[in-house]
């Protein structure tokens, strides 16, 4: 299976370094080759259970390899989460794209969707067989329990930063309790916050 | 009958890679009501099956589509699915990717980084709320949450002992 999955990164890679020939307004600023984008994405896209894969996208891309800075990836997660289409996804769309282009924005898609494709058609198969079990079900709902926990830490560690500034610390608990708590749709929470927040950095910026 | 499946699939599945706002579950309604109710793909319990497996499996939720693909024309069918769902949206991604790199350093720019930072975090911490509340297993699940969050904030292990000591967890004390 794994090396499957290491050819389809290779033609993935190749086809896409004759793309890569086309777009270069987007200049790299760090090193990180399509292979090893794609095997980032891959690896977070296969183990990422629970759910909570934009925790785990923050702690490796942010925390373990620093591709990018943690405000980078805020606005990311922040432009695909106000996006249609899946934000986990769209997400490893921009990383990419920020990386290394166009090029990269494919294959880091494709990193996260296929192996994982691939392993949801296995666990199709296995499902049956191990559902006649009640222990999977308890190990599932307590791995999913944990899992969230991720997402509960990498949000902490983000909001750490935010707080200390008044206004940023203000919309950052007025999102939190409007999405988190309220659950009002959060396109209509993002069209109120996010030019009020924008607008106050752009005036601090200028002074 | 089989040369225009994948054609039907594609026109059920590609507009709602577009109607997804707010990540793949939105459209998890509309594509239950066209693929069991209207076309009979797949059955009810099939569908419940599906989203079962999608929910488990690492990655998007929304590789739902490659399971019902599968499920109503193979192998093909999974690919043609899986591609519908993405591509759309991706293409608006690129674009303002594309917008965003073109301009890089502009004041404005630095603005909305800096602006939306404080939204993504709220955001992240509101879907953390959200997940644990879909939860099955009442306060356990919270125990273990909570456990969890603190682990990973505290300390630098690896997140599948911690999501593996979970399981451990559920299994001896919610048996």
């Amino acid at each position: 299976m794994w090396a499957v999955w290491r050819m389809l990164g290779i033609i993935l890679a190749g086809r896409c370094w004759v793309l890569s020939s086309e777009s270069t307004e987007a200049a790299p600023r760090v090193q990180a080759s399509l292979w090893e984008l794609f095997l980032a994405f891959a690896k977070l896209g296969s183990t990422s259970f629970g759910g909570g894969l934009t925790g785990w996208m923050m702690r490796d891309i942010v925390g373990r390899r620093a591709w990018m800075s943690e405000e980078e990836f805020l606005t990311g997660l922040a432009m695909a989460q106000a996006l249609p289409g899946v934000n986990v996804v769209n997400l490893p769309l921009w990383i990419g794209y920020r990386i290394a282009g166009l090029p990269g924005a494919l294959v880091s898609a494709a990193g996260v969707i296929f192996p994982s494709a691939g392993i949801l058609t296995m666990m199709a198969v296995g499902y049956s067989f191990l559902s006649r079990y009640p222990q999977t079900k308890l190990a599932f709902a307590g791995a999913a329990a944990a899992a969230i926990g991720l997402s509960g830490a990498m949000g902490l560690r983000a909001a750490k930063r935010q707080v200390r500034k008044l206004v940023p610390a203000v919309i950052l608990a007025l999102t939190f309790v409007a999405v988190g708590v309220l659950r009002l749709p959060m396109l209509a929470v993002l069209a109120v916050l996010a030019p009020i927040s924008i607008g106050f950095a752009y005036d601090e910026a200028r002074h | 009958m089989r040369d225009n499946i994948y054609i039907t699939l594609i026109g059920i599945i590609a507009p709602l890679s577009l109607l997804s706002v707010g990540g793949g579950q939105s459209v998890l309604p509309e594509m239950h009501r066209q693929i069991v109710e209207l076309h009979g793909y797949i059955s009810e319990a099939q569908f419940l099956a599906d989203y079962t497996i999608s929910r488990m499996n690492p990655g998007p939720t929304s590789l739902i589509v490659a399971l019902i693909g599968w499920q109503v024309a193979g192998w093909w069918g999974a690919v043609v699915t899986t591609i519908s769902i993405f591509v759309p949206s991706s293409i608006l991604v690129l674009l303002l990717a594309r917008i965003w790199a073109r301009s890089r350093g502009a004041a404005w720019q630095i603005a909305v980084e800096r602006g939306l930072a404080p939204l993504a975090a709220g955001l992240i911490l509101a879907s953390t709320v959200t997940l644990a509340r879909g939860l099955s297993g009442g306060w356990l699940s919270v125990v273990i949450t909570l456990l969890s969050t603190l682990a990973m904030t505290l300390t630098r292990l690896s997140p599948l002992w911690v999501i593996g000591g979970g399981a451990v967890m559920f299994l001896v004390l919610g048996g």
